[in-house]
Parts: C-alpha cells; structure tokens; sequence
C-alpha cells in the first residue's frame, strides 16, 4: 500500500489516497499527516519528520555542503547525474538525508531523517556520510542520536560505494555505544534492504509507525524467489513487531513524545 | 570444461574436443595435436585479456569454478567444522570453524555453493539465512576470544530472500555483523573467490585486508536485478554488469578492495592447485602486514570511515 500526497490546484487541500478524504493542509499537519477520516498515514518527507519530531525552532542542520557526485558515471534508463538533479529539484535537498542537532522535548539530541521522495531514500556516499559524521557529532558532544528511516536501501546508482556505506554507519554506530550513548531507530514505511540490513536495524531501541512496511528484501524479490503469494501482513511494522524484530509500534503523534521518553530514562548524553 | 560453460569459452571447448579425438592416436596426430594446443592456449589467452564485465559475472559464476570447501580442502589443515547459532539452526549456506593454515592457528568461515544438485539444494546456493550469519558472528566472536586470525571467504549470490529469513531478522542478522565484526580484536582477512552478492556478502566481508580473485566480481546488486530494477528489462544484464562497475578491477579503483589474486590463463577452474598456491601466498602475505598492525579494529574501521565518494 502506497500513501502520498496528492496536491488540490492551490495546494492548500489534500487528498487522503486511501479513502479521498478531502483535508486542509493545516488541519492535516496538526494532524501529524494522518487523515482524520480513515487513519491512513499520509507519506511525508525527512522534512515533515523533523518538524514532528523537533520542538519548534530547535532544529540547527548540519553538514547541508556534503554533495552527491556521480563515482561510477552510472546510467539506466537516465544518467544518474540527471537523476540527482531531478530529485534535488523535486525535494529542495541535496540528497536524502537531513540531519543536525535539535531539542525533542527539551532533550538535547543528534536528529537525522531519510526522505523517500528523494530517490526512494536510498543510501548512497552522501547519506552514509552525513549519519556518520552525525553520530561523530553526537559522540563529540554526548547526545543521543535518532534516525528516522524511510528507504528503499542502498542506492544501486553508486554501486559498491554505496554498499560500503552499510559498513561504515555500522561502524560509527559501534563507536556511539562504546560512548554508551543511545541511539533511536525510528522506522517507516518503507525501511528495506541495505538501510534495514545497516543502521536502522541497529537502534538501541527500534520503533516503527503503525503498518510499515519493513524487511531485508522487497516483497516483490521473496514472491520471485519462492514462487508463492506472501501472507496478509507480512513483513509490516505489527506483523515484525509479532516475530519480535521491534521493539515497539508508536503512532506518528506520538513519535516526539516516545522518543524523550526513551532518551529521559537511557540518559547517557547531556539532558 | 563443462556443457554449462559459458558462450565465450565454447571455442575452447571445441579445440579440446578435436585434441581428445586426436589423442586416440597420439603418435599419428602428434603434429597435428601440437598445433592445436598451442592455437588453444592462444585462443584462450586472446578470450581472456578481453574478458567483459558480464564475463567476468559468467566466470564468477563458473560451473567448475572452485567452491570454498575446495579452498578449504586445499589451503587450509585439521579443520574442525562448527555448527550452528546456538539459537535455532545450522545454516549449511556457511561452512564455518577452526583450523591451520600454513601451521598458523586460525578460524574459517564461508559461505558455500554446493557442487551436485542436492548439495546446492542443501546448501540453499550459498544463499545464508540469519542463522547462518549468526553462526558465522559466533565464530568470530570465539576466534576473538581466543586470539585468531579470521580467514573468511566470500562467494554468495545474496542472502536468501524468504518468509523464514524475514521472520528470523535477517536485516538484523546482517546489521549485527557488519558492527560486530567491525569491531573485533583480532586480523580479519577476507576474499571473493566467486559472487560477492551485496549485503549478504558484505556480512562476511568487514575486514582488515579485502582482496578478490581476478575474476570475481562483488556488487551492491546483481546484474540482472539491476537490469530488471533500473533498465526495466531483464534482458539488459551485460550492460548493466558495465556500469555497476563490479570487476576486482573495478573495485582496487574505487578503493573498496585492496588486492587482486590473479587466477591461472582461463579462471580458477582450470587448475585448482595453482589457484589455491597463489591465494595461499596472498593470505599469508596479508596477515604478516596486518599483524604488525596495533589496533586491528581501528585499522579496519579507518578503511571503511574514507569509503564513498561526494564534494563539499
């Protein structure tokens, strides 16, 4: 199941793609971009995550100059070049990942989130990059670290480099517990492939939004490989939540709220 | 040389078979078989000075091309296989334990392709579950504990794609290693000797010295996935092999890898021994730079930590 955001002409109503629900922009942001009618969640960007996730006018980014290149001169049915340039276009960013330092009810933290729209949220040099020098920041200055997780994986257009980007946030991640600083796993729909076989399988404590999809491989591969229809469920947040894979599902209302709580009994950084 | 060999090689095969046939009168044909041999060997050497990306996928893939239980077999001594994750299963995908290599005590991990139709059956293709890379931490953690060097050999298609693996955590399986094996006390050395199907392979191949057989290949998704994905059409697997830039060539390029094993003139499979004499003279060269080195996890981590390529 597939959630987005249709835009009315003006840009002020939206769309509920599950029931057509007609909503005011504003109505569904106080929301937390879920439609009021039918409970559907609304797919939003890193963006909107950090603005739910953030206390307002907390949020300082960092580490926005890191820029993609083009390592492989890769192409398909597009140059990849091509492809960035559209994505940035679309999103505003330079790539999919946003990240800094905020406060989450008043705790002091490192915060990151992956955006879908930007070629899926895949995990190429930049954003393996930007979550390591993130927890690099986080170790520096004893914060905890959040990530929320929006991806489709590693981003096949870098290749191997992006591959190795699974290594190195594992890497860092290694480093932060040593610190015995916590890290939250925030996991939404969907979380995949090398970002669910990497940091985002590593959260101290892993909580995901209701009816995620989650897992190492689409379904679309494990249907192709065995050759049989997937269950009802499967591999979404209640069904992972079920084989005990996460530690939690919390509603996206109360993401901000789940995580101070969290980081207020772990402590470890700076409060 | 084998019916399943790939188009490119079937030239050779066609020369072996005339020199076979010839071979039943050695003395008659001794000219003629001289010829042949020699226009063979240069065949085989104009093939394979040229060999394409999506070539080097075939020979990686290659039906007689050597398994890690023939490395294993042929490099290593008095190995005691280990099994299982202590938590649900052993996973036959990877063959794990203790053992000697050139005297040196050392543990061993692998993963394992199969050679009959029901040992690839049993051994799911190489393909590991969780609890495969579970047994595999296992090891690493027990190599750890008692101050061996880890050996690990590379050569999956990926990590399975199933209902029982998704149930079992497989991201998770994979994530844990990648950190756990960043951070071991001990030298890891790792090679591709065949497939190195991305994060599946990647779980194995957190180490201190990576190297990859001259015709290997390791990549973040198969040619055909990329093909089917990307290009929207299947068919476009050679090409697609071109540009996900996967060749051991590829990879010492991009600073992934840190050396190329060279294989025998026409792949590993042409003569095993000679393959694993060359592998053995690597491995041993790798762990005497690398147990000079302080600290091995940090040696490994600054490896990784420059890994990726962006402007700022």
């Amino acid at each position: 199941m597939f959630f987005f955001i249709k835009k009315s002409e003006d840009g002020l109503w939206l769309k509920c793609s599950a029931c057509n629900e007609i909503t005011y922009k504003k109505q569904l942001v106080a929301n937390s971009y879920v439609c009021a009618k039918c409970g559907n969640y609304f797919r939003i960007g890193g963006k909107e995550y950090l603005n739910l996730l953030c206390d307002d006018g907390s949020f300082i980014e960092y580490f926005s100059d890191i820029k993609p290149t083009d390592p492989l001169n890769f192409y398909d049915v597009k140059k990849y070049s091509k492809k960035l340039k559209e994505a940035q276009k679309k999103t505003g960013t330079t790539d999919a990942f946003t990240c800094g330092l905020c406060t989450i009810d008043g705790v002091n933290a490192c915060i990151g989130a992956l955006n879908f729209a930007f070629m899926g949220g895949s995990m190429g040099s930049v954003v393996g990059e930007k979550i390591t020098m993130l927890v690099e920041k986080a170790i520096k200055e004893k914060l905890p670290v959040v990530i929320v997780s929006a991806s489709g994986g590693a981003r096949m257009q870098e290749g191997i480099l992006s591959l190795m980007q699974m290594a190195k946030t594992a890497g860092v991640l290694a480093k932060l517990a040593r610190e015995k600083l916590p890290f939250i796993s925030v996991l939404t729909n969907p979380t995949t492939g090398g970002v669910s076989a990497s940091f985002a399988f590593l959260g101290d404590i892993i909580m995901s939004e209701p009816r995620a999809l989650i897992g190492f491989a689409g379904p679309r591969v494990i249907e192709q490989t065995i050759r049989q229809k997937l269950p009802d469920g499967f591999q979404k947040a209640e069904f992972l939540l079920e084989k005990g894979q996460i530690d939690m599902i919390v509603e996206r209302a109360e993401l901000k709220s789940k995580v101070a709580e969290v980081f207020n009994i772990l402590k470890g950084g700076k409060s | 040389m084998s019916e399943l060999s790939p188009e490119f090689e079937k030239p050779l095969l066609k020369i072996e078979k005339k020199i076979k046939g010839l071979e039943v009168n050695p003395i008659k044909n001794e000219k003629e078989i001289t010829a042949l041999r020699e226009k063979l060997s240069k065949t085989r050497r104009k093939i394979f000075t040229n060999l394409s990306p999506f070539q080097r996928v075939q020979l990686a893939r290659h039906p007689l091309r050597p398994l890690f239980s023939d490395y294993l077999a042929g490099m290593f001594t008095n190995f005691i296989e280990l099994h299982g994750d202590r938590l649900f299963a052993d996973d036959a995908a990877i063959i794990g334990g203790l053992a000697e290599f050139n005297g040196i005590r050392c543990a061993v991990i692998g993963q394992e392709k199969g050679k009959t139709t029901a040992e690839k059956l049993k051994r799911n293709f190489g393909m590991p579950q969780p609890e495969g890379y579970r047994k595999a931490l296992r090891i690493m953690k027990l190599a750890e504990k008692f101050s061996l060097p880890l050996f690990t050999f590379i050569d999956t298609p990926g990590a399975y794609p199933g209902i029982g693996a998704e149930e079992r955590g497989q991201a998770r399986a994979i994530a844990v290693n990648l950190e756990e094996m960043m951070q071991l006390q001990i030298p890891v050395i790792a090679v591709v000797i065949g497939e190195g199907g991305s994060g599946g392979a990647l779980a194995l191949g957190v180490s201190n010295h990576m190297m990859m057989l001259a015709n290997s290949v390791y990549s973040v998704i198969s040619p055909e996935g990329c093909a089917s994905i990307l290009f929207r059409d299947a068919s476009k697997a050679e090409e697609a092999a071109k540009v996900l830039k996967l060749t051991a060539q590829d990879l010492l390029k991009l600073g992934v890898i840190d050396e190329i094993v060279s294989e025998p003139m026409g792949g590993a499979h042409l003569n095993p021994p000679k393959q694993f004499e060359i592998l053995s003279k690597s491995l041993a060269a790798a762990l005497e730079a690398i147990n000079k080195k302080r600290n091995y996890s940090e040696h490994r981590y600054k490896k990784f930590r420059q890994m990726g390529e962006f402007k700022t």
